[in-house]
């Protein structure tokens, strides 16, 4: 592959998205489900430091372009996907790469709150301990800081000790979203992490969301268009595994370049 | 419209009693052995059962020997099955999705778990007992871990199947190498029922007798010895019933009363343990 012209790609790409460093690029990627042709060469930049949304129809390839990022669908078999998805200068399709370390830099939180079987505190503690040994007095700051981060503490802090378990939908999945901050990844990727929530943890994690972009690059696939609208810099249009139309949410939602785009925001579609 | 609603009536009515009366015939068996056992080992119970060894015909005695064969043997068969049994059961749940190895792996398993004891039993005569030219506890704790294996396979794999795969992908996803995301998330989020599944395993060989008669065969002394002949409940039960003798007859009564008693606490202590923690 000629990497020059993918550079020079990937430059384009940035400049049409904004003048902001890329921190994902992705070009040319196409996936598959055994024979099933899910995605179908897709080329996008994730801004740095922004937050980018996935939004189309169900089984659009919205979840599916999502899980590429991390290699989720490794765990797979008969899911694959050729092109090249550049993270940190290599491409992070390549069969070399370190999964594990690949997915400690790019955090995931899921539709369902998925808590470990153990306590509030070790949930936390759980991924950090896989890649950094600290003392027990730095780890307590490390847990405080993250549930901090996820809007967590004040809710937690008595309870450090009880089982992630039993805590509400919403504060089982704000813990998630803490998990993931916990090991301070580059970016973090949510798939659909408030559909299973009520309106308050929605805004909650909402909220949250756009103070952690301070810190890290986003991405995050939903189906609700108005929380696209809330909370993302760019979004991302999909149908039947092809990426319609990205650009920033403003222009996709007040004047998309595209008719398929305009029927789908305006629910003439979809 | 009317006739169709009593006709149904009639049909329910008829079902239900017919499963009732399957239902009261299958217990009635059940609820008359259990009387038969508890009125004439409760007889013969006493504290000498558990403080004296089993006795020549005629004289006094109890089945402390026997208890502690048991016991033994049951404890050695658990150890040595019960990790090989979880290994085999993550290794069918967690890494054999590609592959023939797997799917042929669970058909052996459960062609063992259904085996009659006795070809356990005569399994370990063959490669151990004769081999080494004598009957030894250690032949009887090897033919109970046999048994032991496929229970803990079953389990360990059943309930590992129940684990949602979004917990497995939220572990794979904090860059956990997949043998820690298995032992500390994904086992632990089954540990009550694996356990569950031990006690039963448990359960199970306590009562076996088959598999103990060509391997530990019995013993009529105190012993501690694993690798001699060691006596234990089962077979004092079998050899104590068959005998012509009262008194030995009574001690086998007890005996059986005692195994029961211990498979109904062990029974009652699992689903108690697995009740707690899954209402978690």
């Amino acid at each position: 592959m000629n990497l020059e012209a993918v550079a020079t790609r990937a430059e384009a790409g940035a400049k049409d998205a904004a003048s902001l460093p890329v921190k994902i690029s992705i070009r040319h990627l196409d996936f598959f489900y055994g024979k099933f042709h899910a995605l179908k060469d897709i080329n996008l930049d994730i801004a740095a430091g922004r937050i980018t949304a996935f939004i189309g129809p169900s089984g659009c390839g919205k979840s599916t372009l999502l899980r590429t990022m991390n290699r989720m669908y490794s765990l797979y078999p008969g899911q694959r996907a050729t092109g090249e998805i550049q993270f940190g200068g290599r491409n992070l399709l390549h069969s070399r790469v370190d999964l594990n370390m690949l997915r400690a830099k790019i955090g995931m939180v899921f539709q369902k709150p998925t808590p470990f079987p153990m306590s509030i505190y070790d949930n936390i503690a759980f991924g950090v301990r896989l890649y950094e040994t600290m003392s027990s007095r730095a780890m307590d700051e490390r847990v405080e800081w993250a549930l901090t981060k996820a809007a967590m503490w004040d809710e937690a802090k008595d309870k450090l000790k009880q089982s992630g378990m039993a805590l509400s939908g919403g504060q089982q999945q704000r813990l998630c979203i803490a998990r993931a901050v916990a090991v301070k990844p580059e970016i973090l990727l949510l798939d659909e992490p408030t559909s299973a929530l009520d309106p308050i943890s929605t805004a909650k994690i909402e909220e949250l969301l756009s103070e952690l972009k301070a810190d890290y690059t986003i991405v995050i696939v939903t189906h609700n268009m108005q929380q696209a609208a809330r909370v993302s810099d760019y979004t991302a249009y999909m149908y039947l595994g092809e990426l319609i139309e990205f650009g920033a949410t403003d222009e996709i939602f007040l004047k998309p370049k595209r008719k398929e785009t305009e029927d789908y925001i305006t629910g003439r579609f979809g | 419209m009317k006739s169709l609603y009593s006709r149904r009536l009639l049909v329910n009515r008829f079902n239900l009693a017919m499963s009732m009366m399957t239902m009261a015939f299958g217990l009635f068996f059940l609820l008359w052995i259990l009387y038969t056992l508890f009125a004439a080992g409760f007889q013969a119970f006493s504290i000498a059962l558990f403080t004296q060894m089993t006795p020549p015909p005629g004289s006094k005695g109890g089945l402390l020997n026997a208890v502690m064969g048991s016991l033994l043997m049951a404890t050695m068969g658990t150890l040595i099955g019960t990790p090989i049994g979880i290994f085999a059961g993550i290794y069918l749940a967690e890494y054999g999705n590609r592959g023939w190895l797997a799917p042929v792996t669970r058909f052996i398993n459960d062609i063992l778990l259904s085996a009659p004891s006795i070809v356990i039993g005569l399994f370990i005569y063959e490669i151990y007992v004769f081999q080494v030219g004598h009957f030894s506890a250690w032949a009887g704790s090897l033919a109970l871990a046999l048994i032991v294996i496929p229970v803990v396979v079953r389990t360990t794999e059943n309930m590992l199947r129940l684990v949602p795969d979004s917990l497995r992908e939220a572990a794979v996803a904090l860059g956990t190498p997949q043998w820690k995301m298995i032992l500390m998330v994904t086992l632990k989020a089954v540990r009550a029922g694996v356990i569950t599944g031990i006690l039963l395993a448990i359960a199970r060989i306590s009562g076996e007798t088959a598999p103990l008669l060509f391997t530990a065969l019995n013993n009529q002394f105190w012993t501690t010895n694993l690798n001699a002949p060691m006596s234990n409940l089962p077979v004092v039960i079998f050899q104590f019933a068959m005998s012509p003798y009262s008194d030995w007859q009574e001690l086998a009564w007890a005996g059986a009363l005692f195994i029961t008693l211990t498979v109904l606490v062990l029974n009652i202590v699992a689903r108690l343990f697995f009740r707690q923690t899954a209402a978690k």
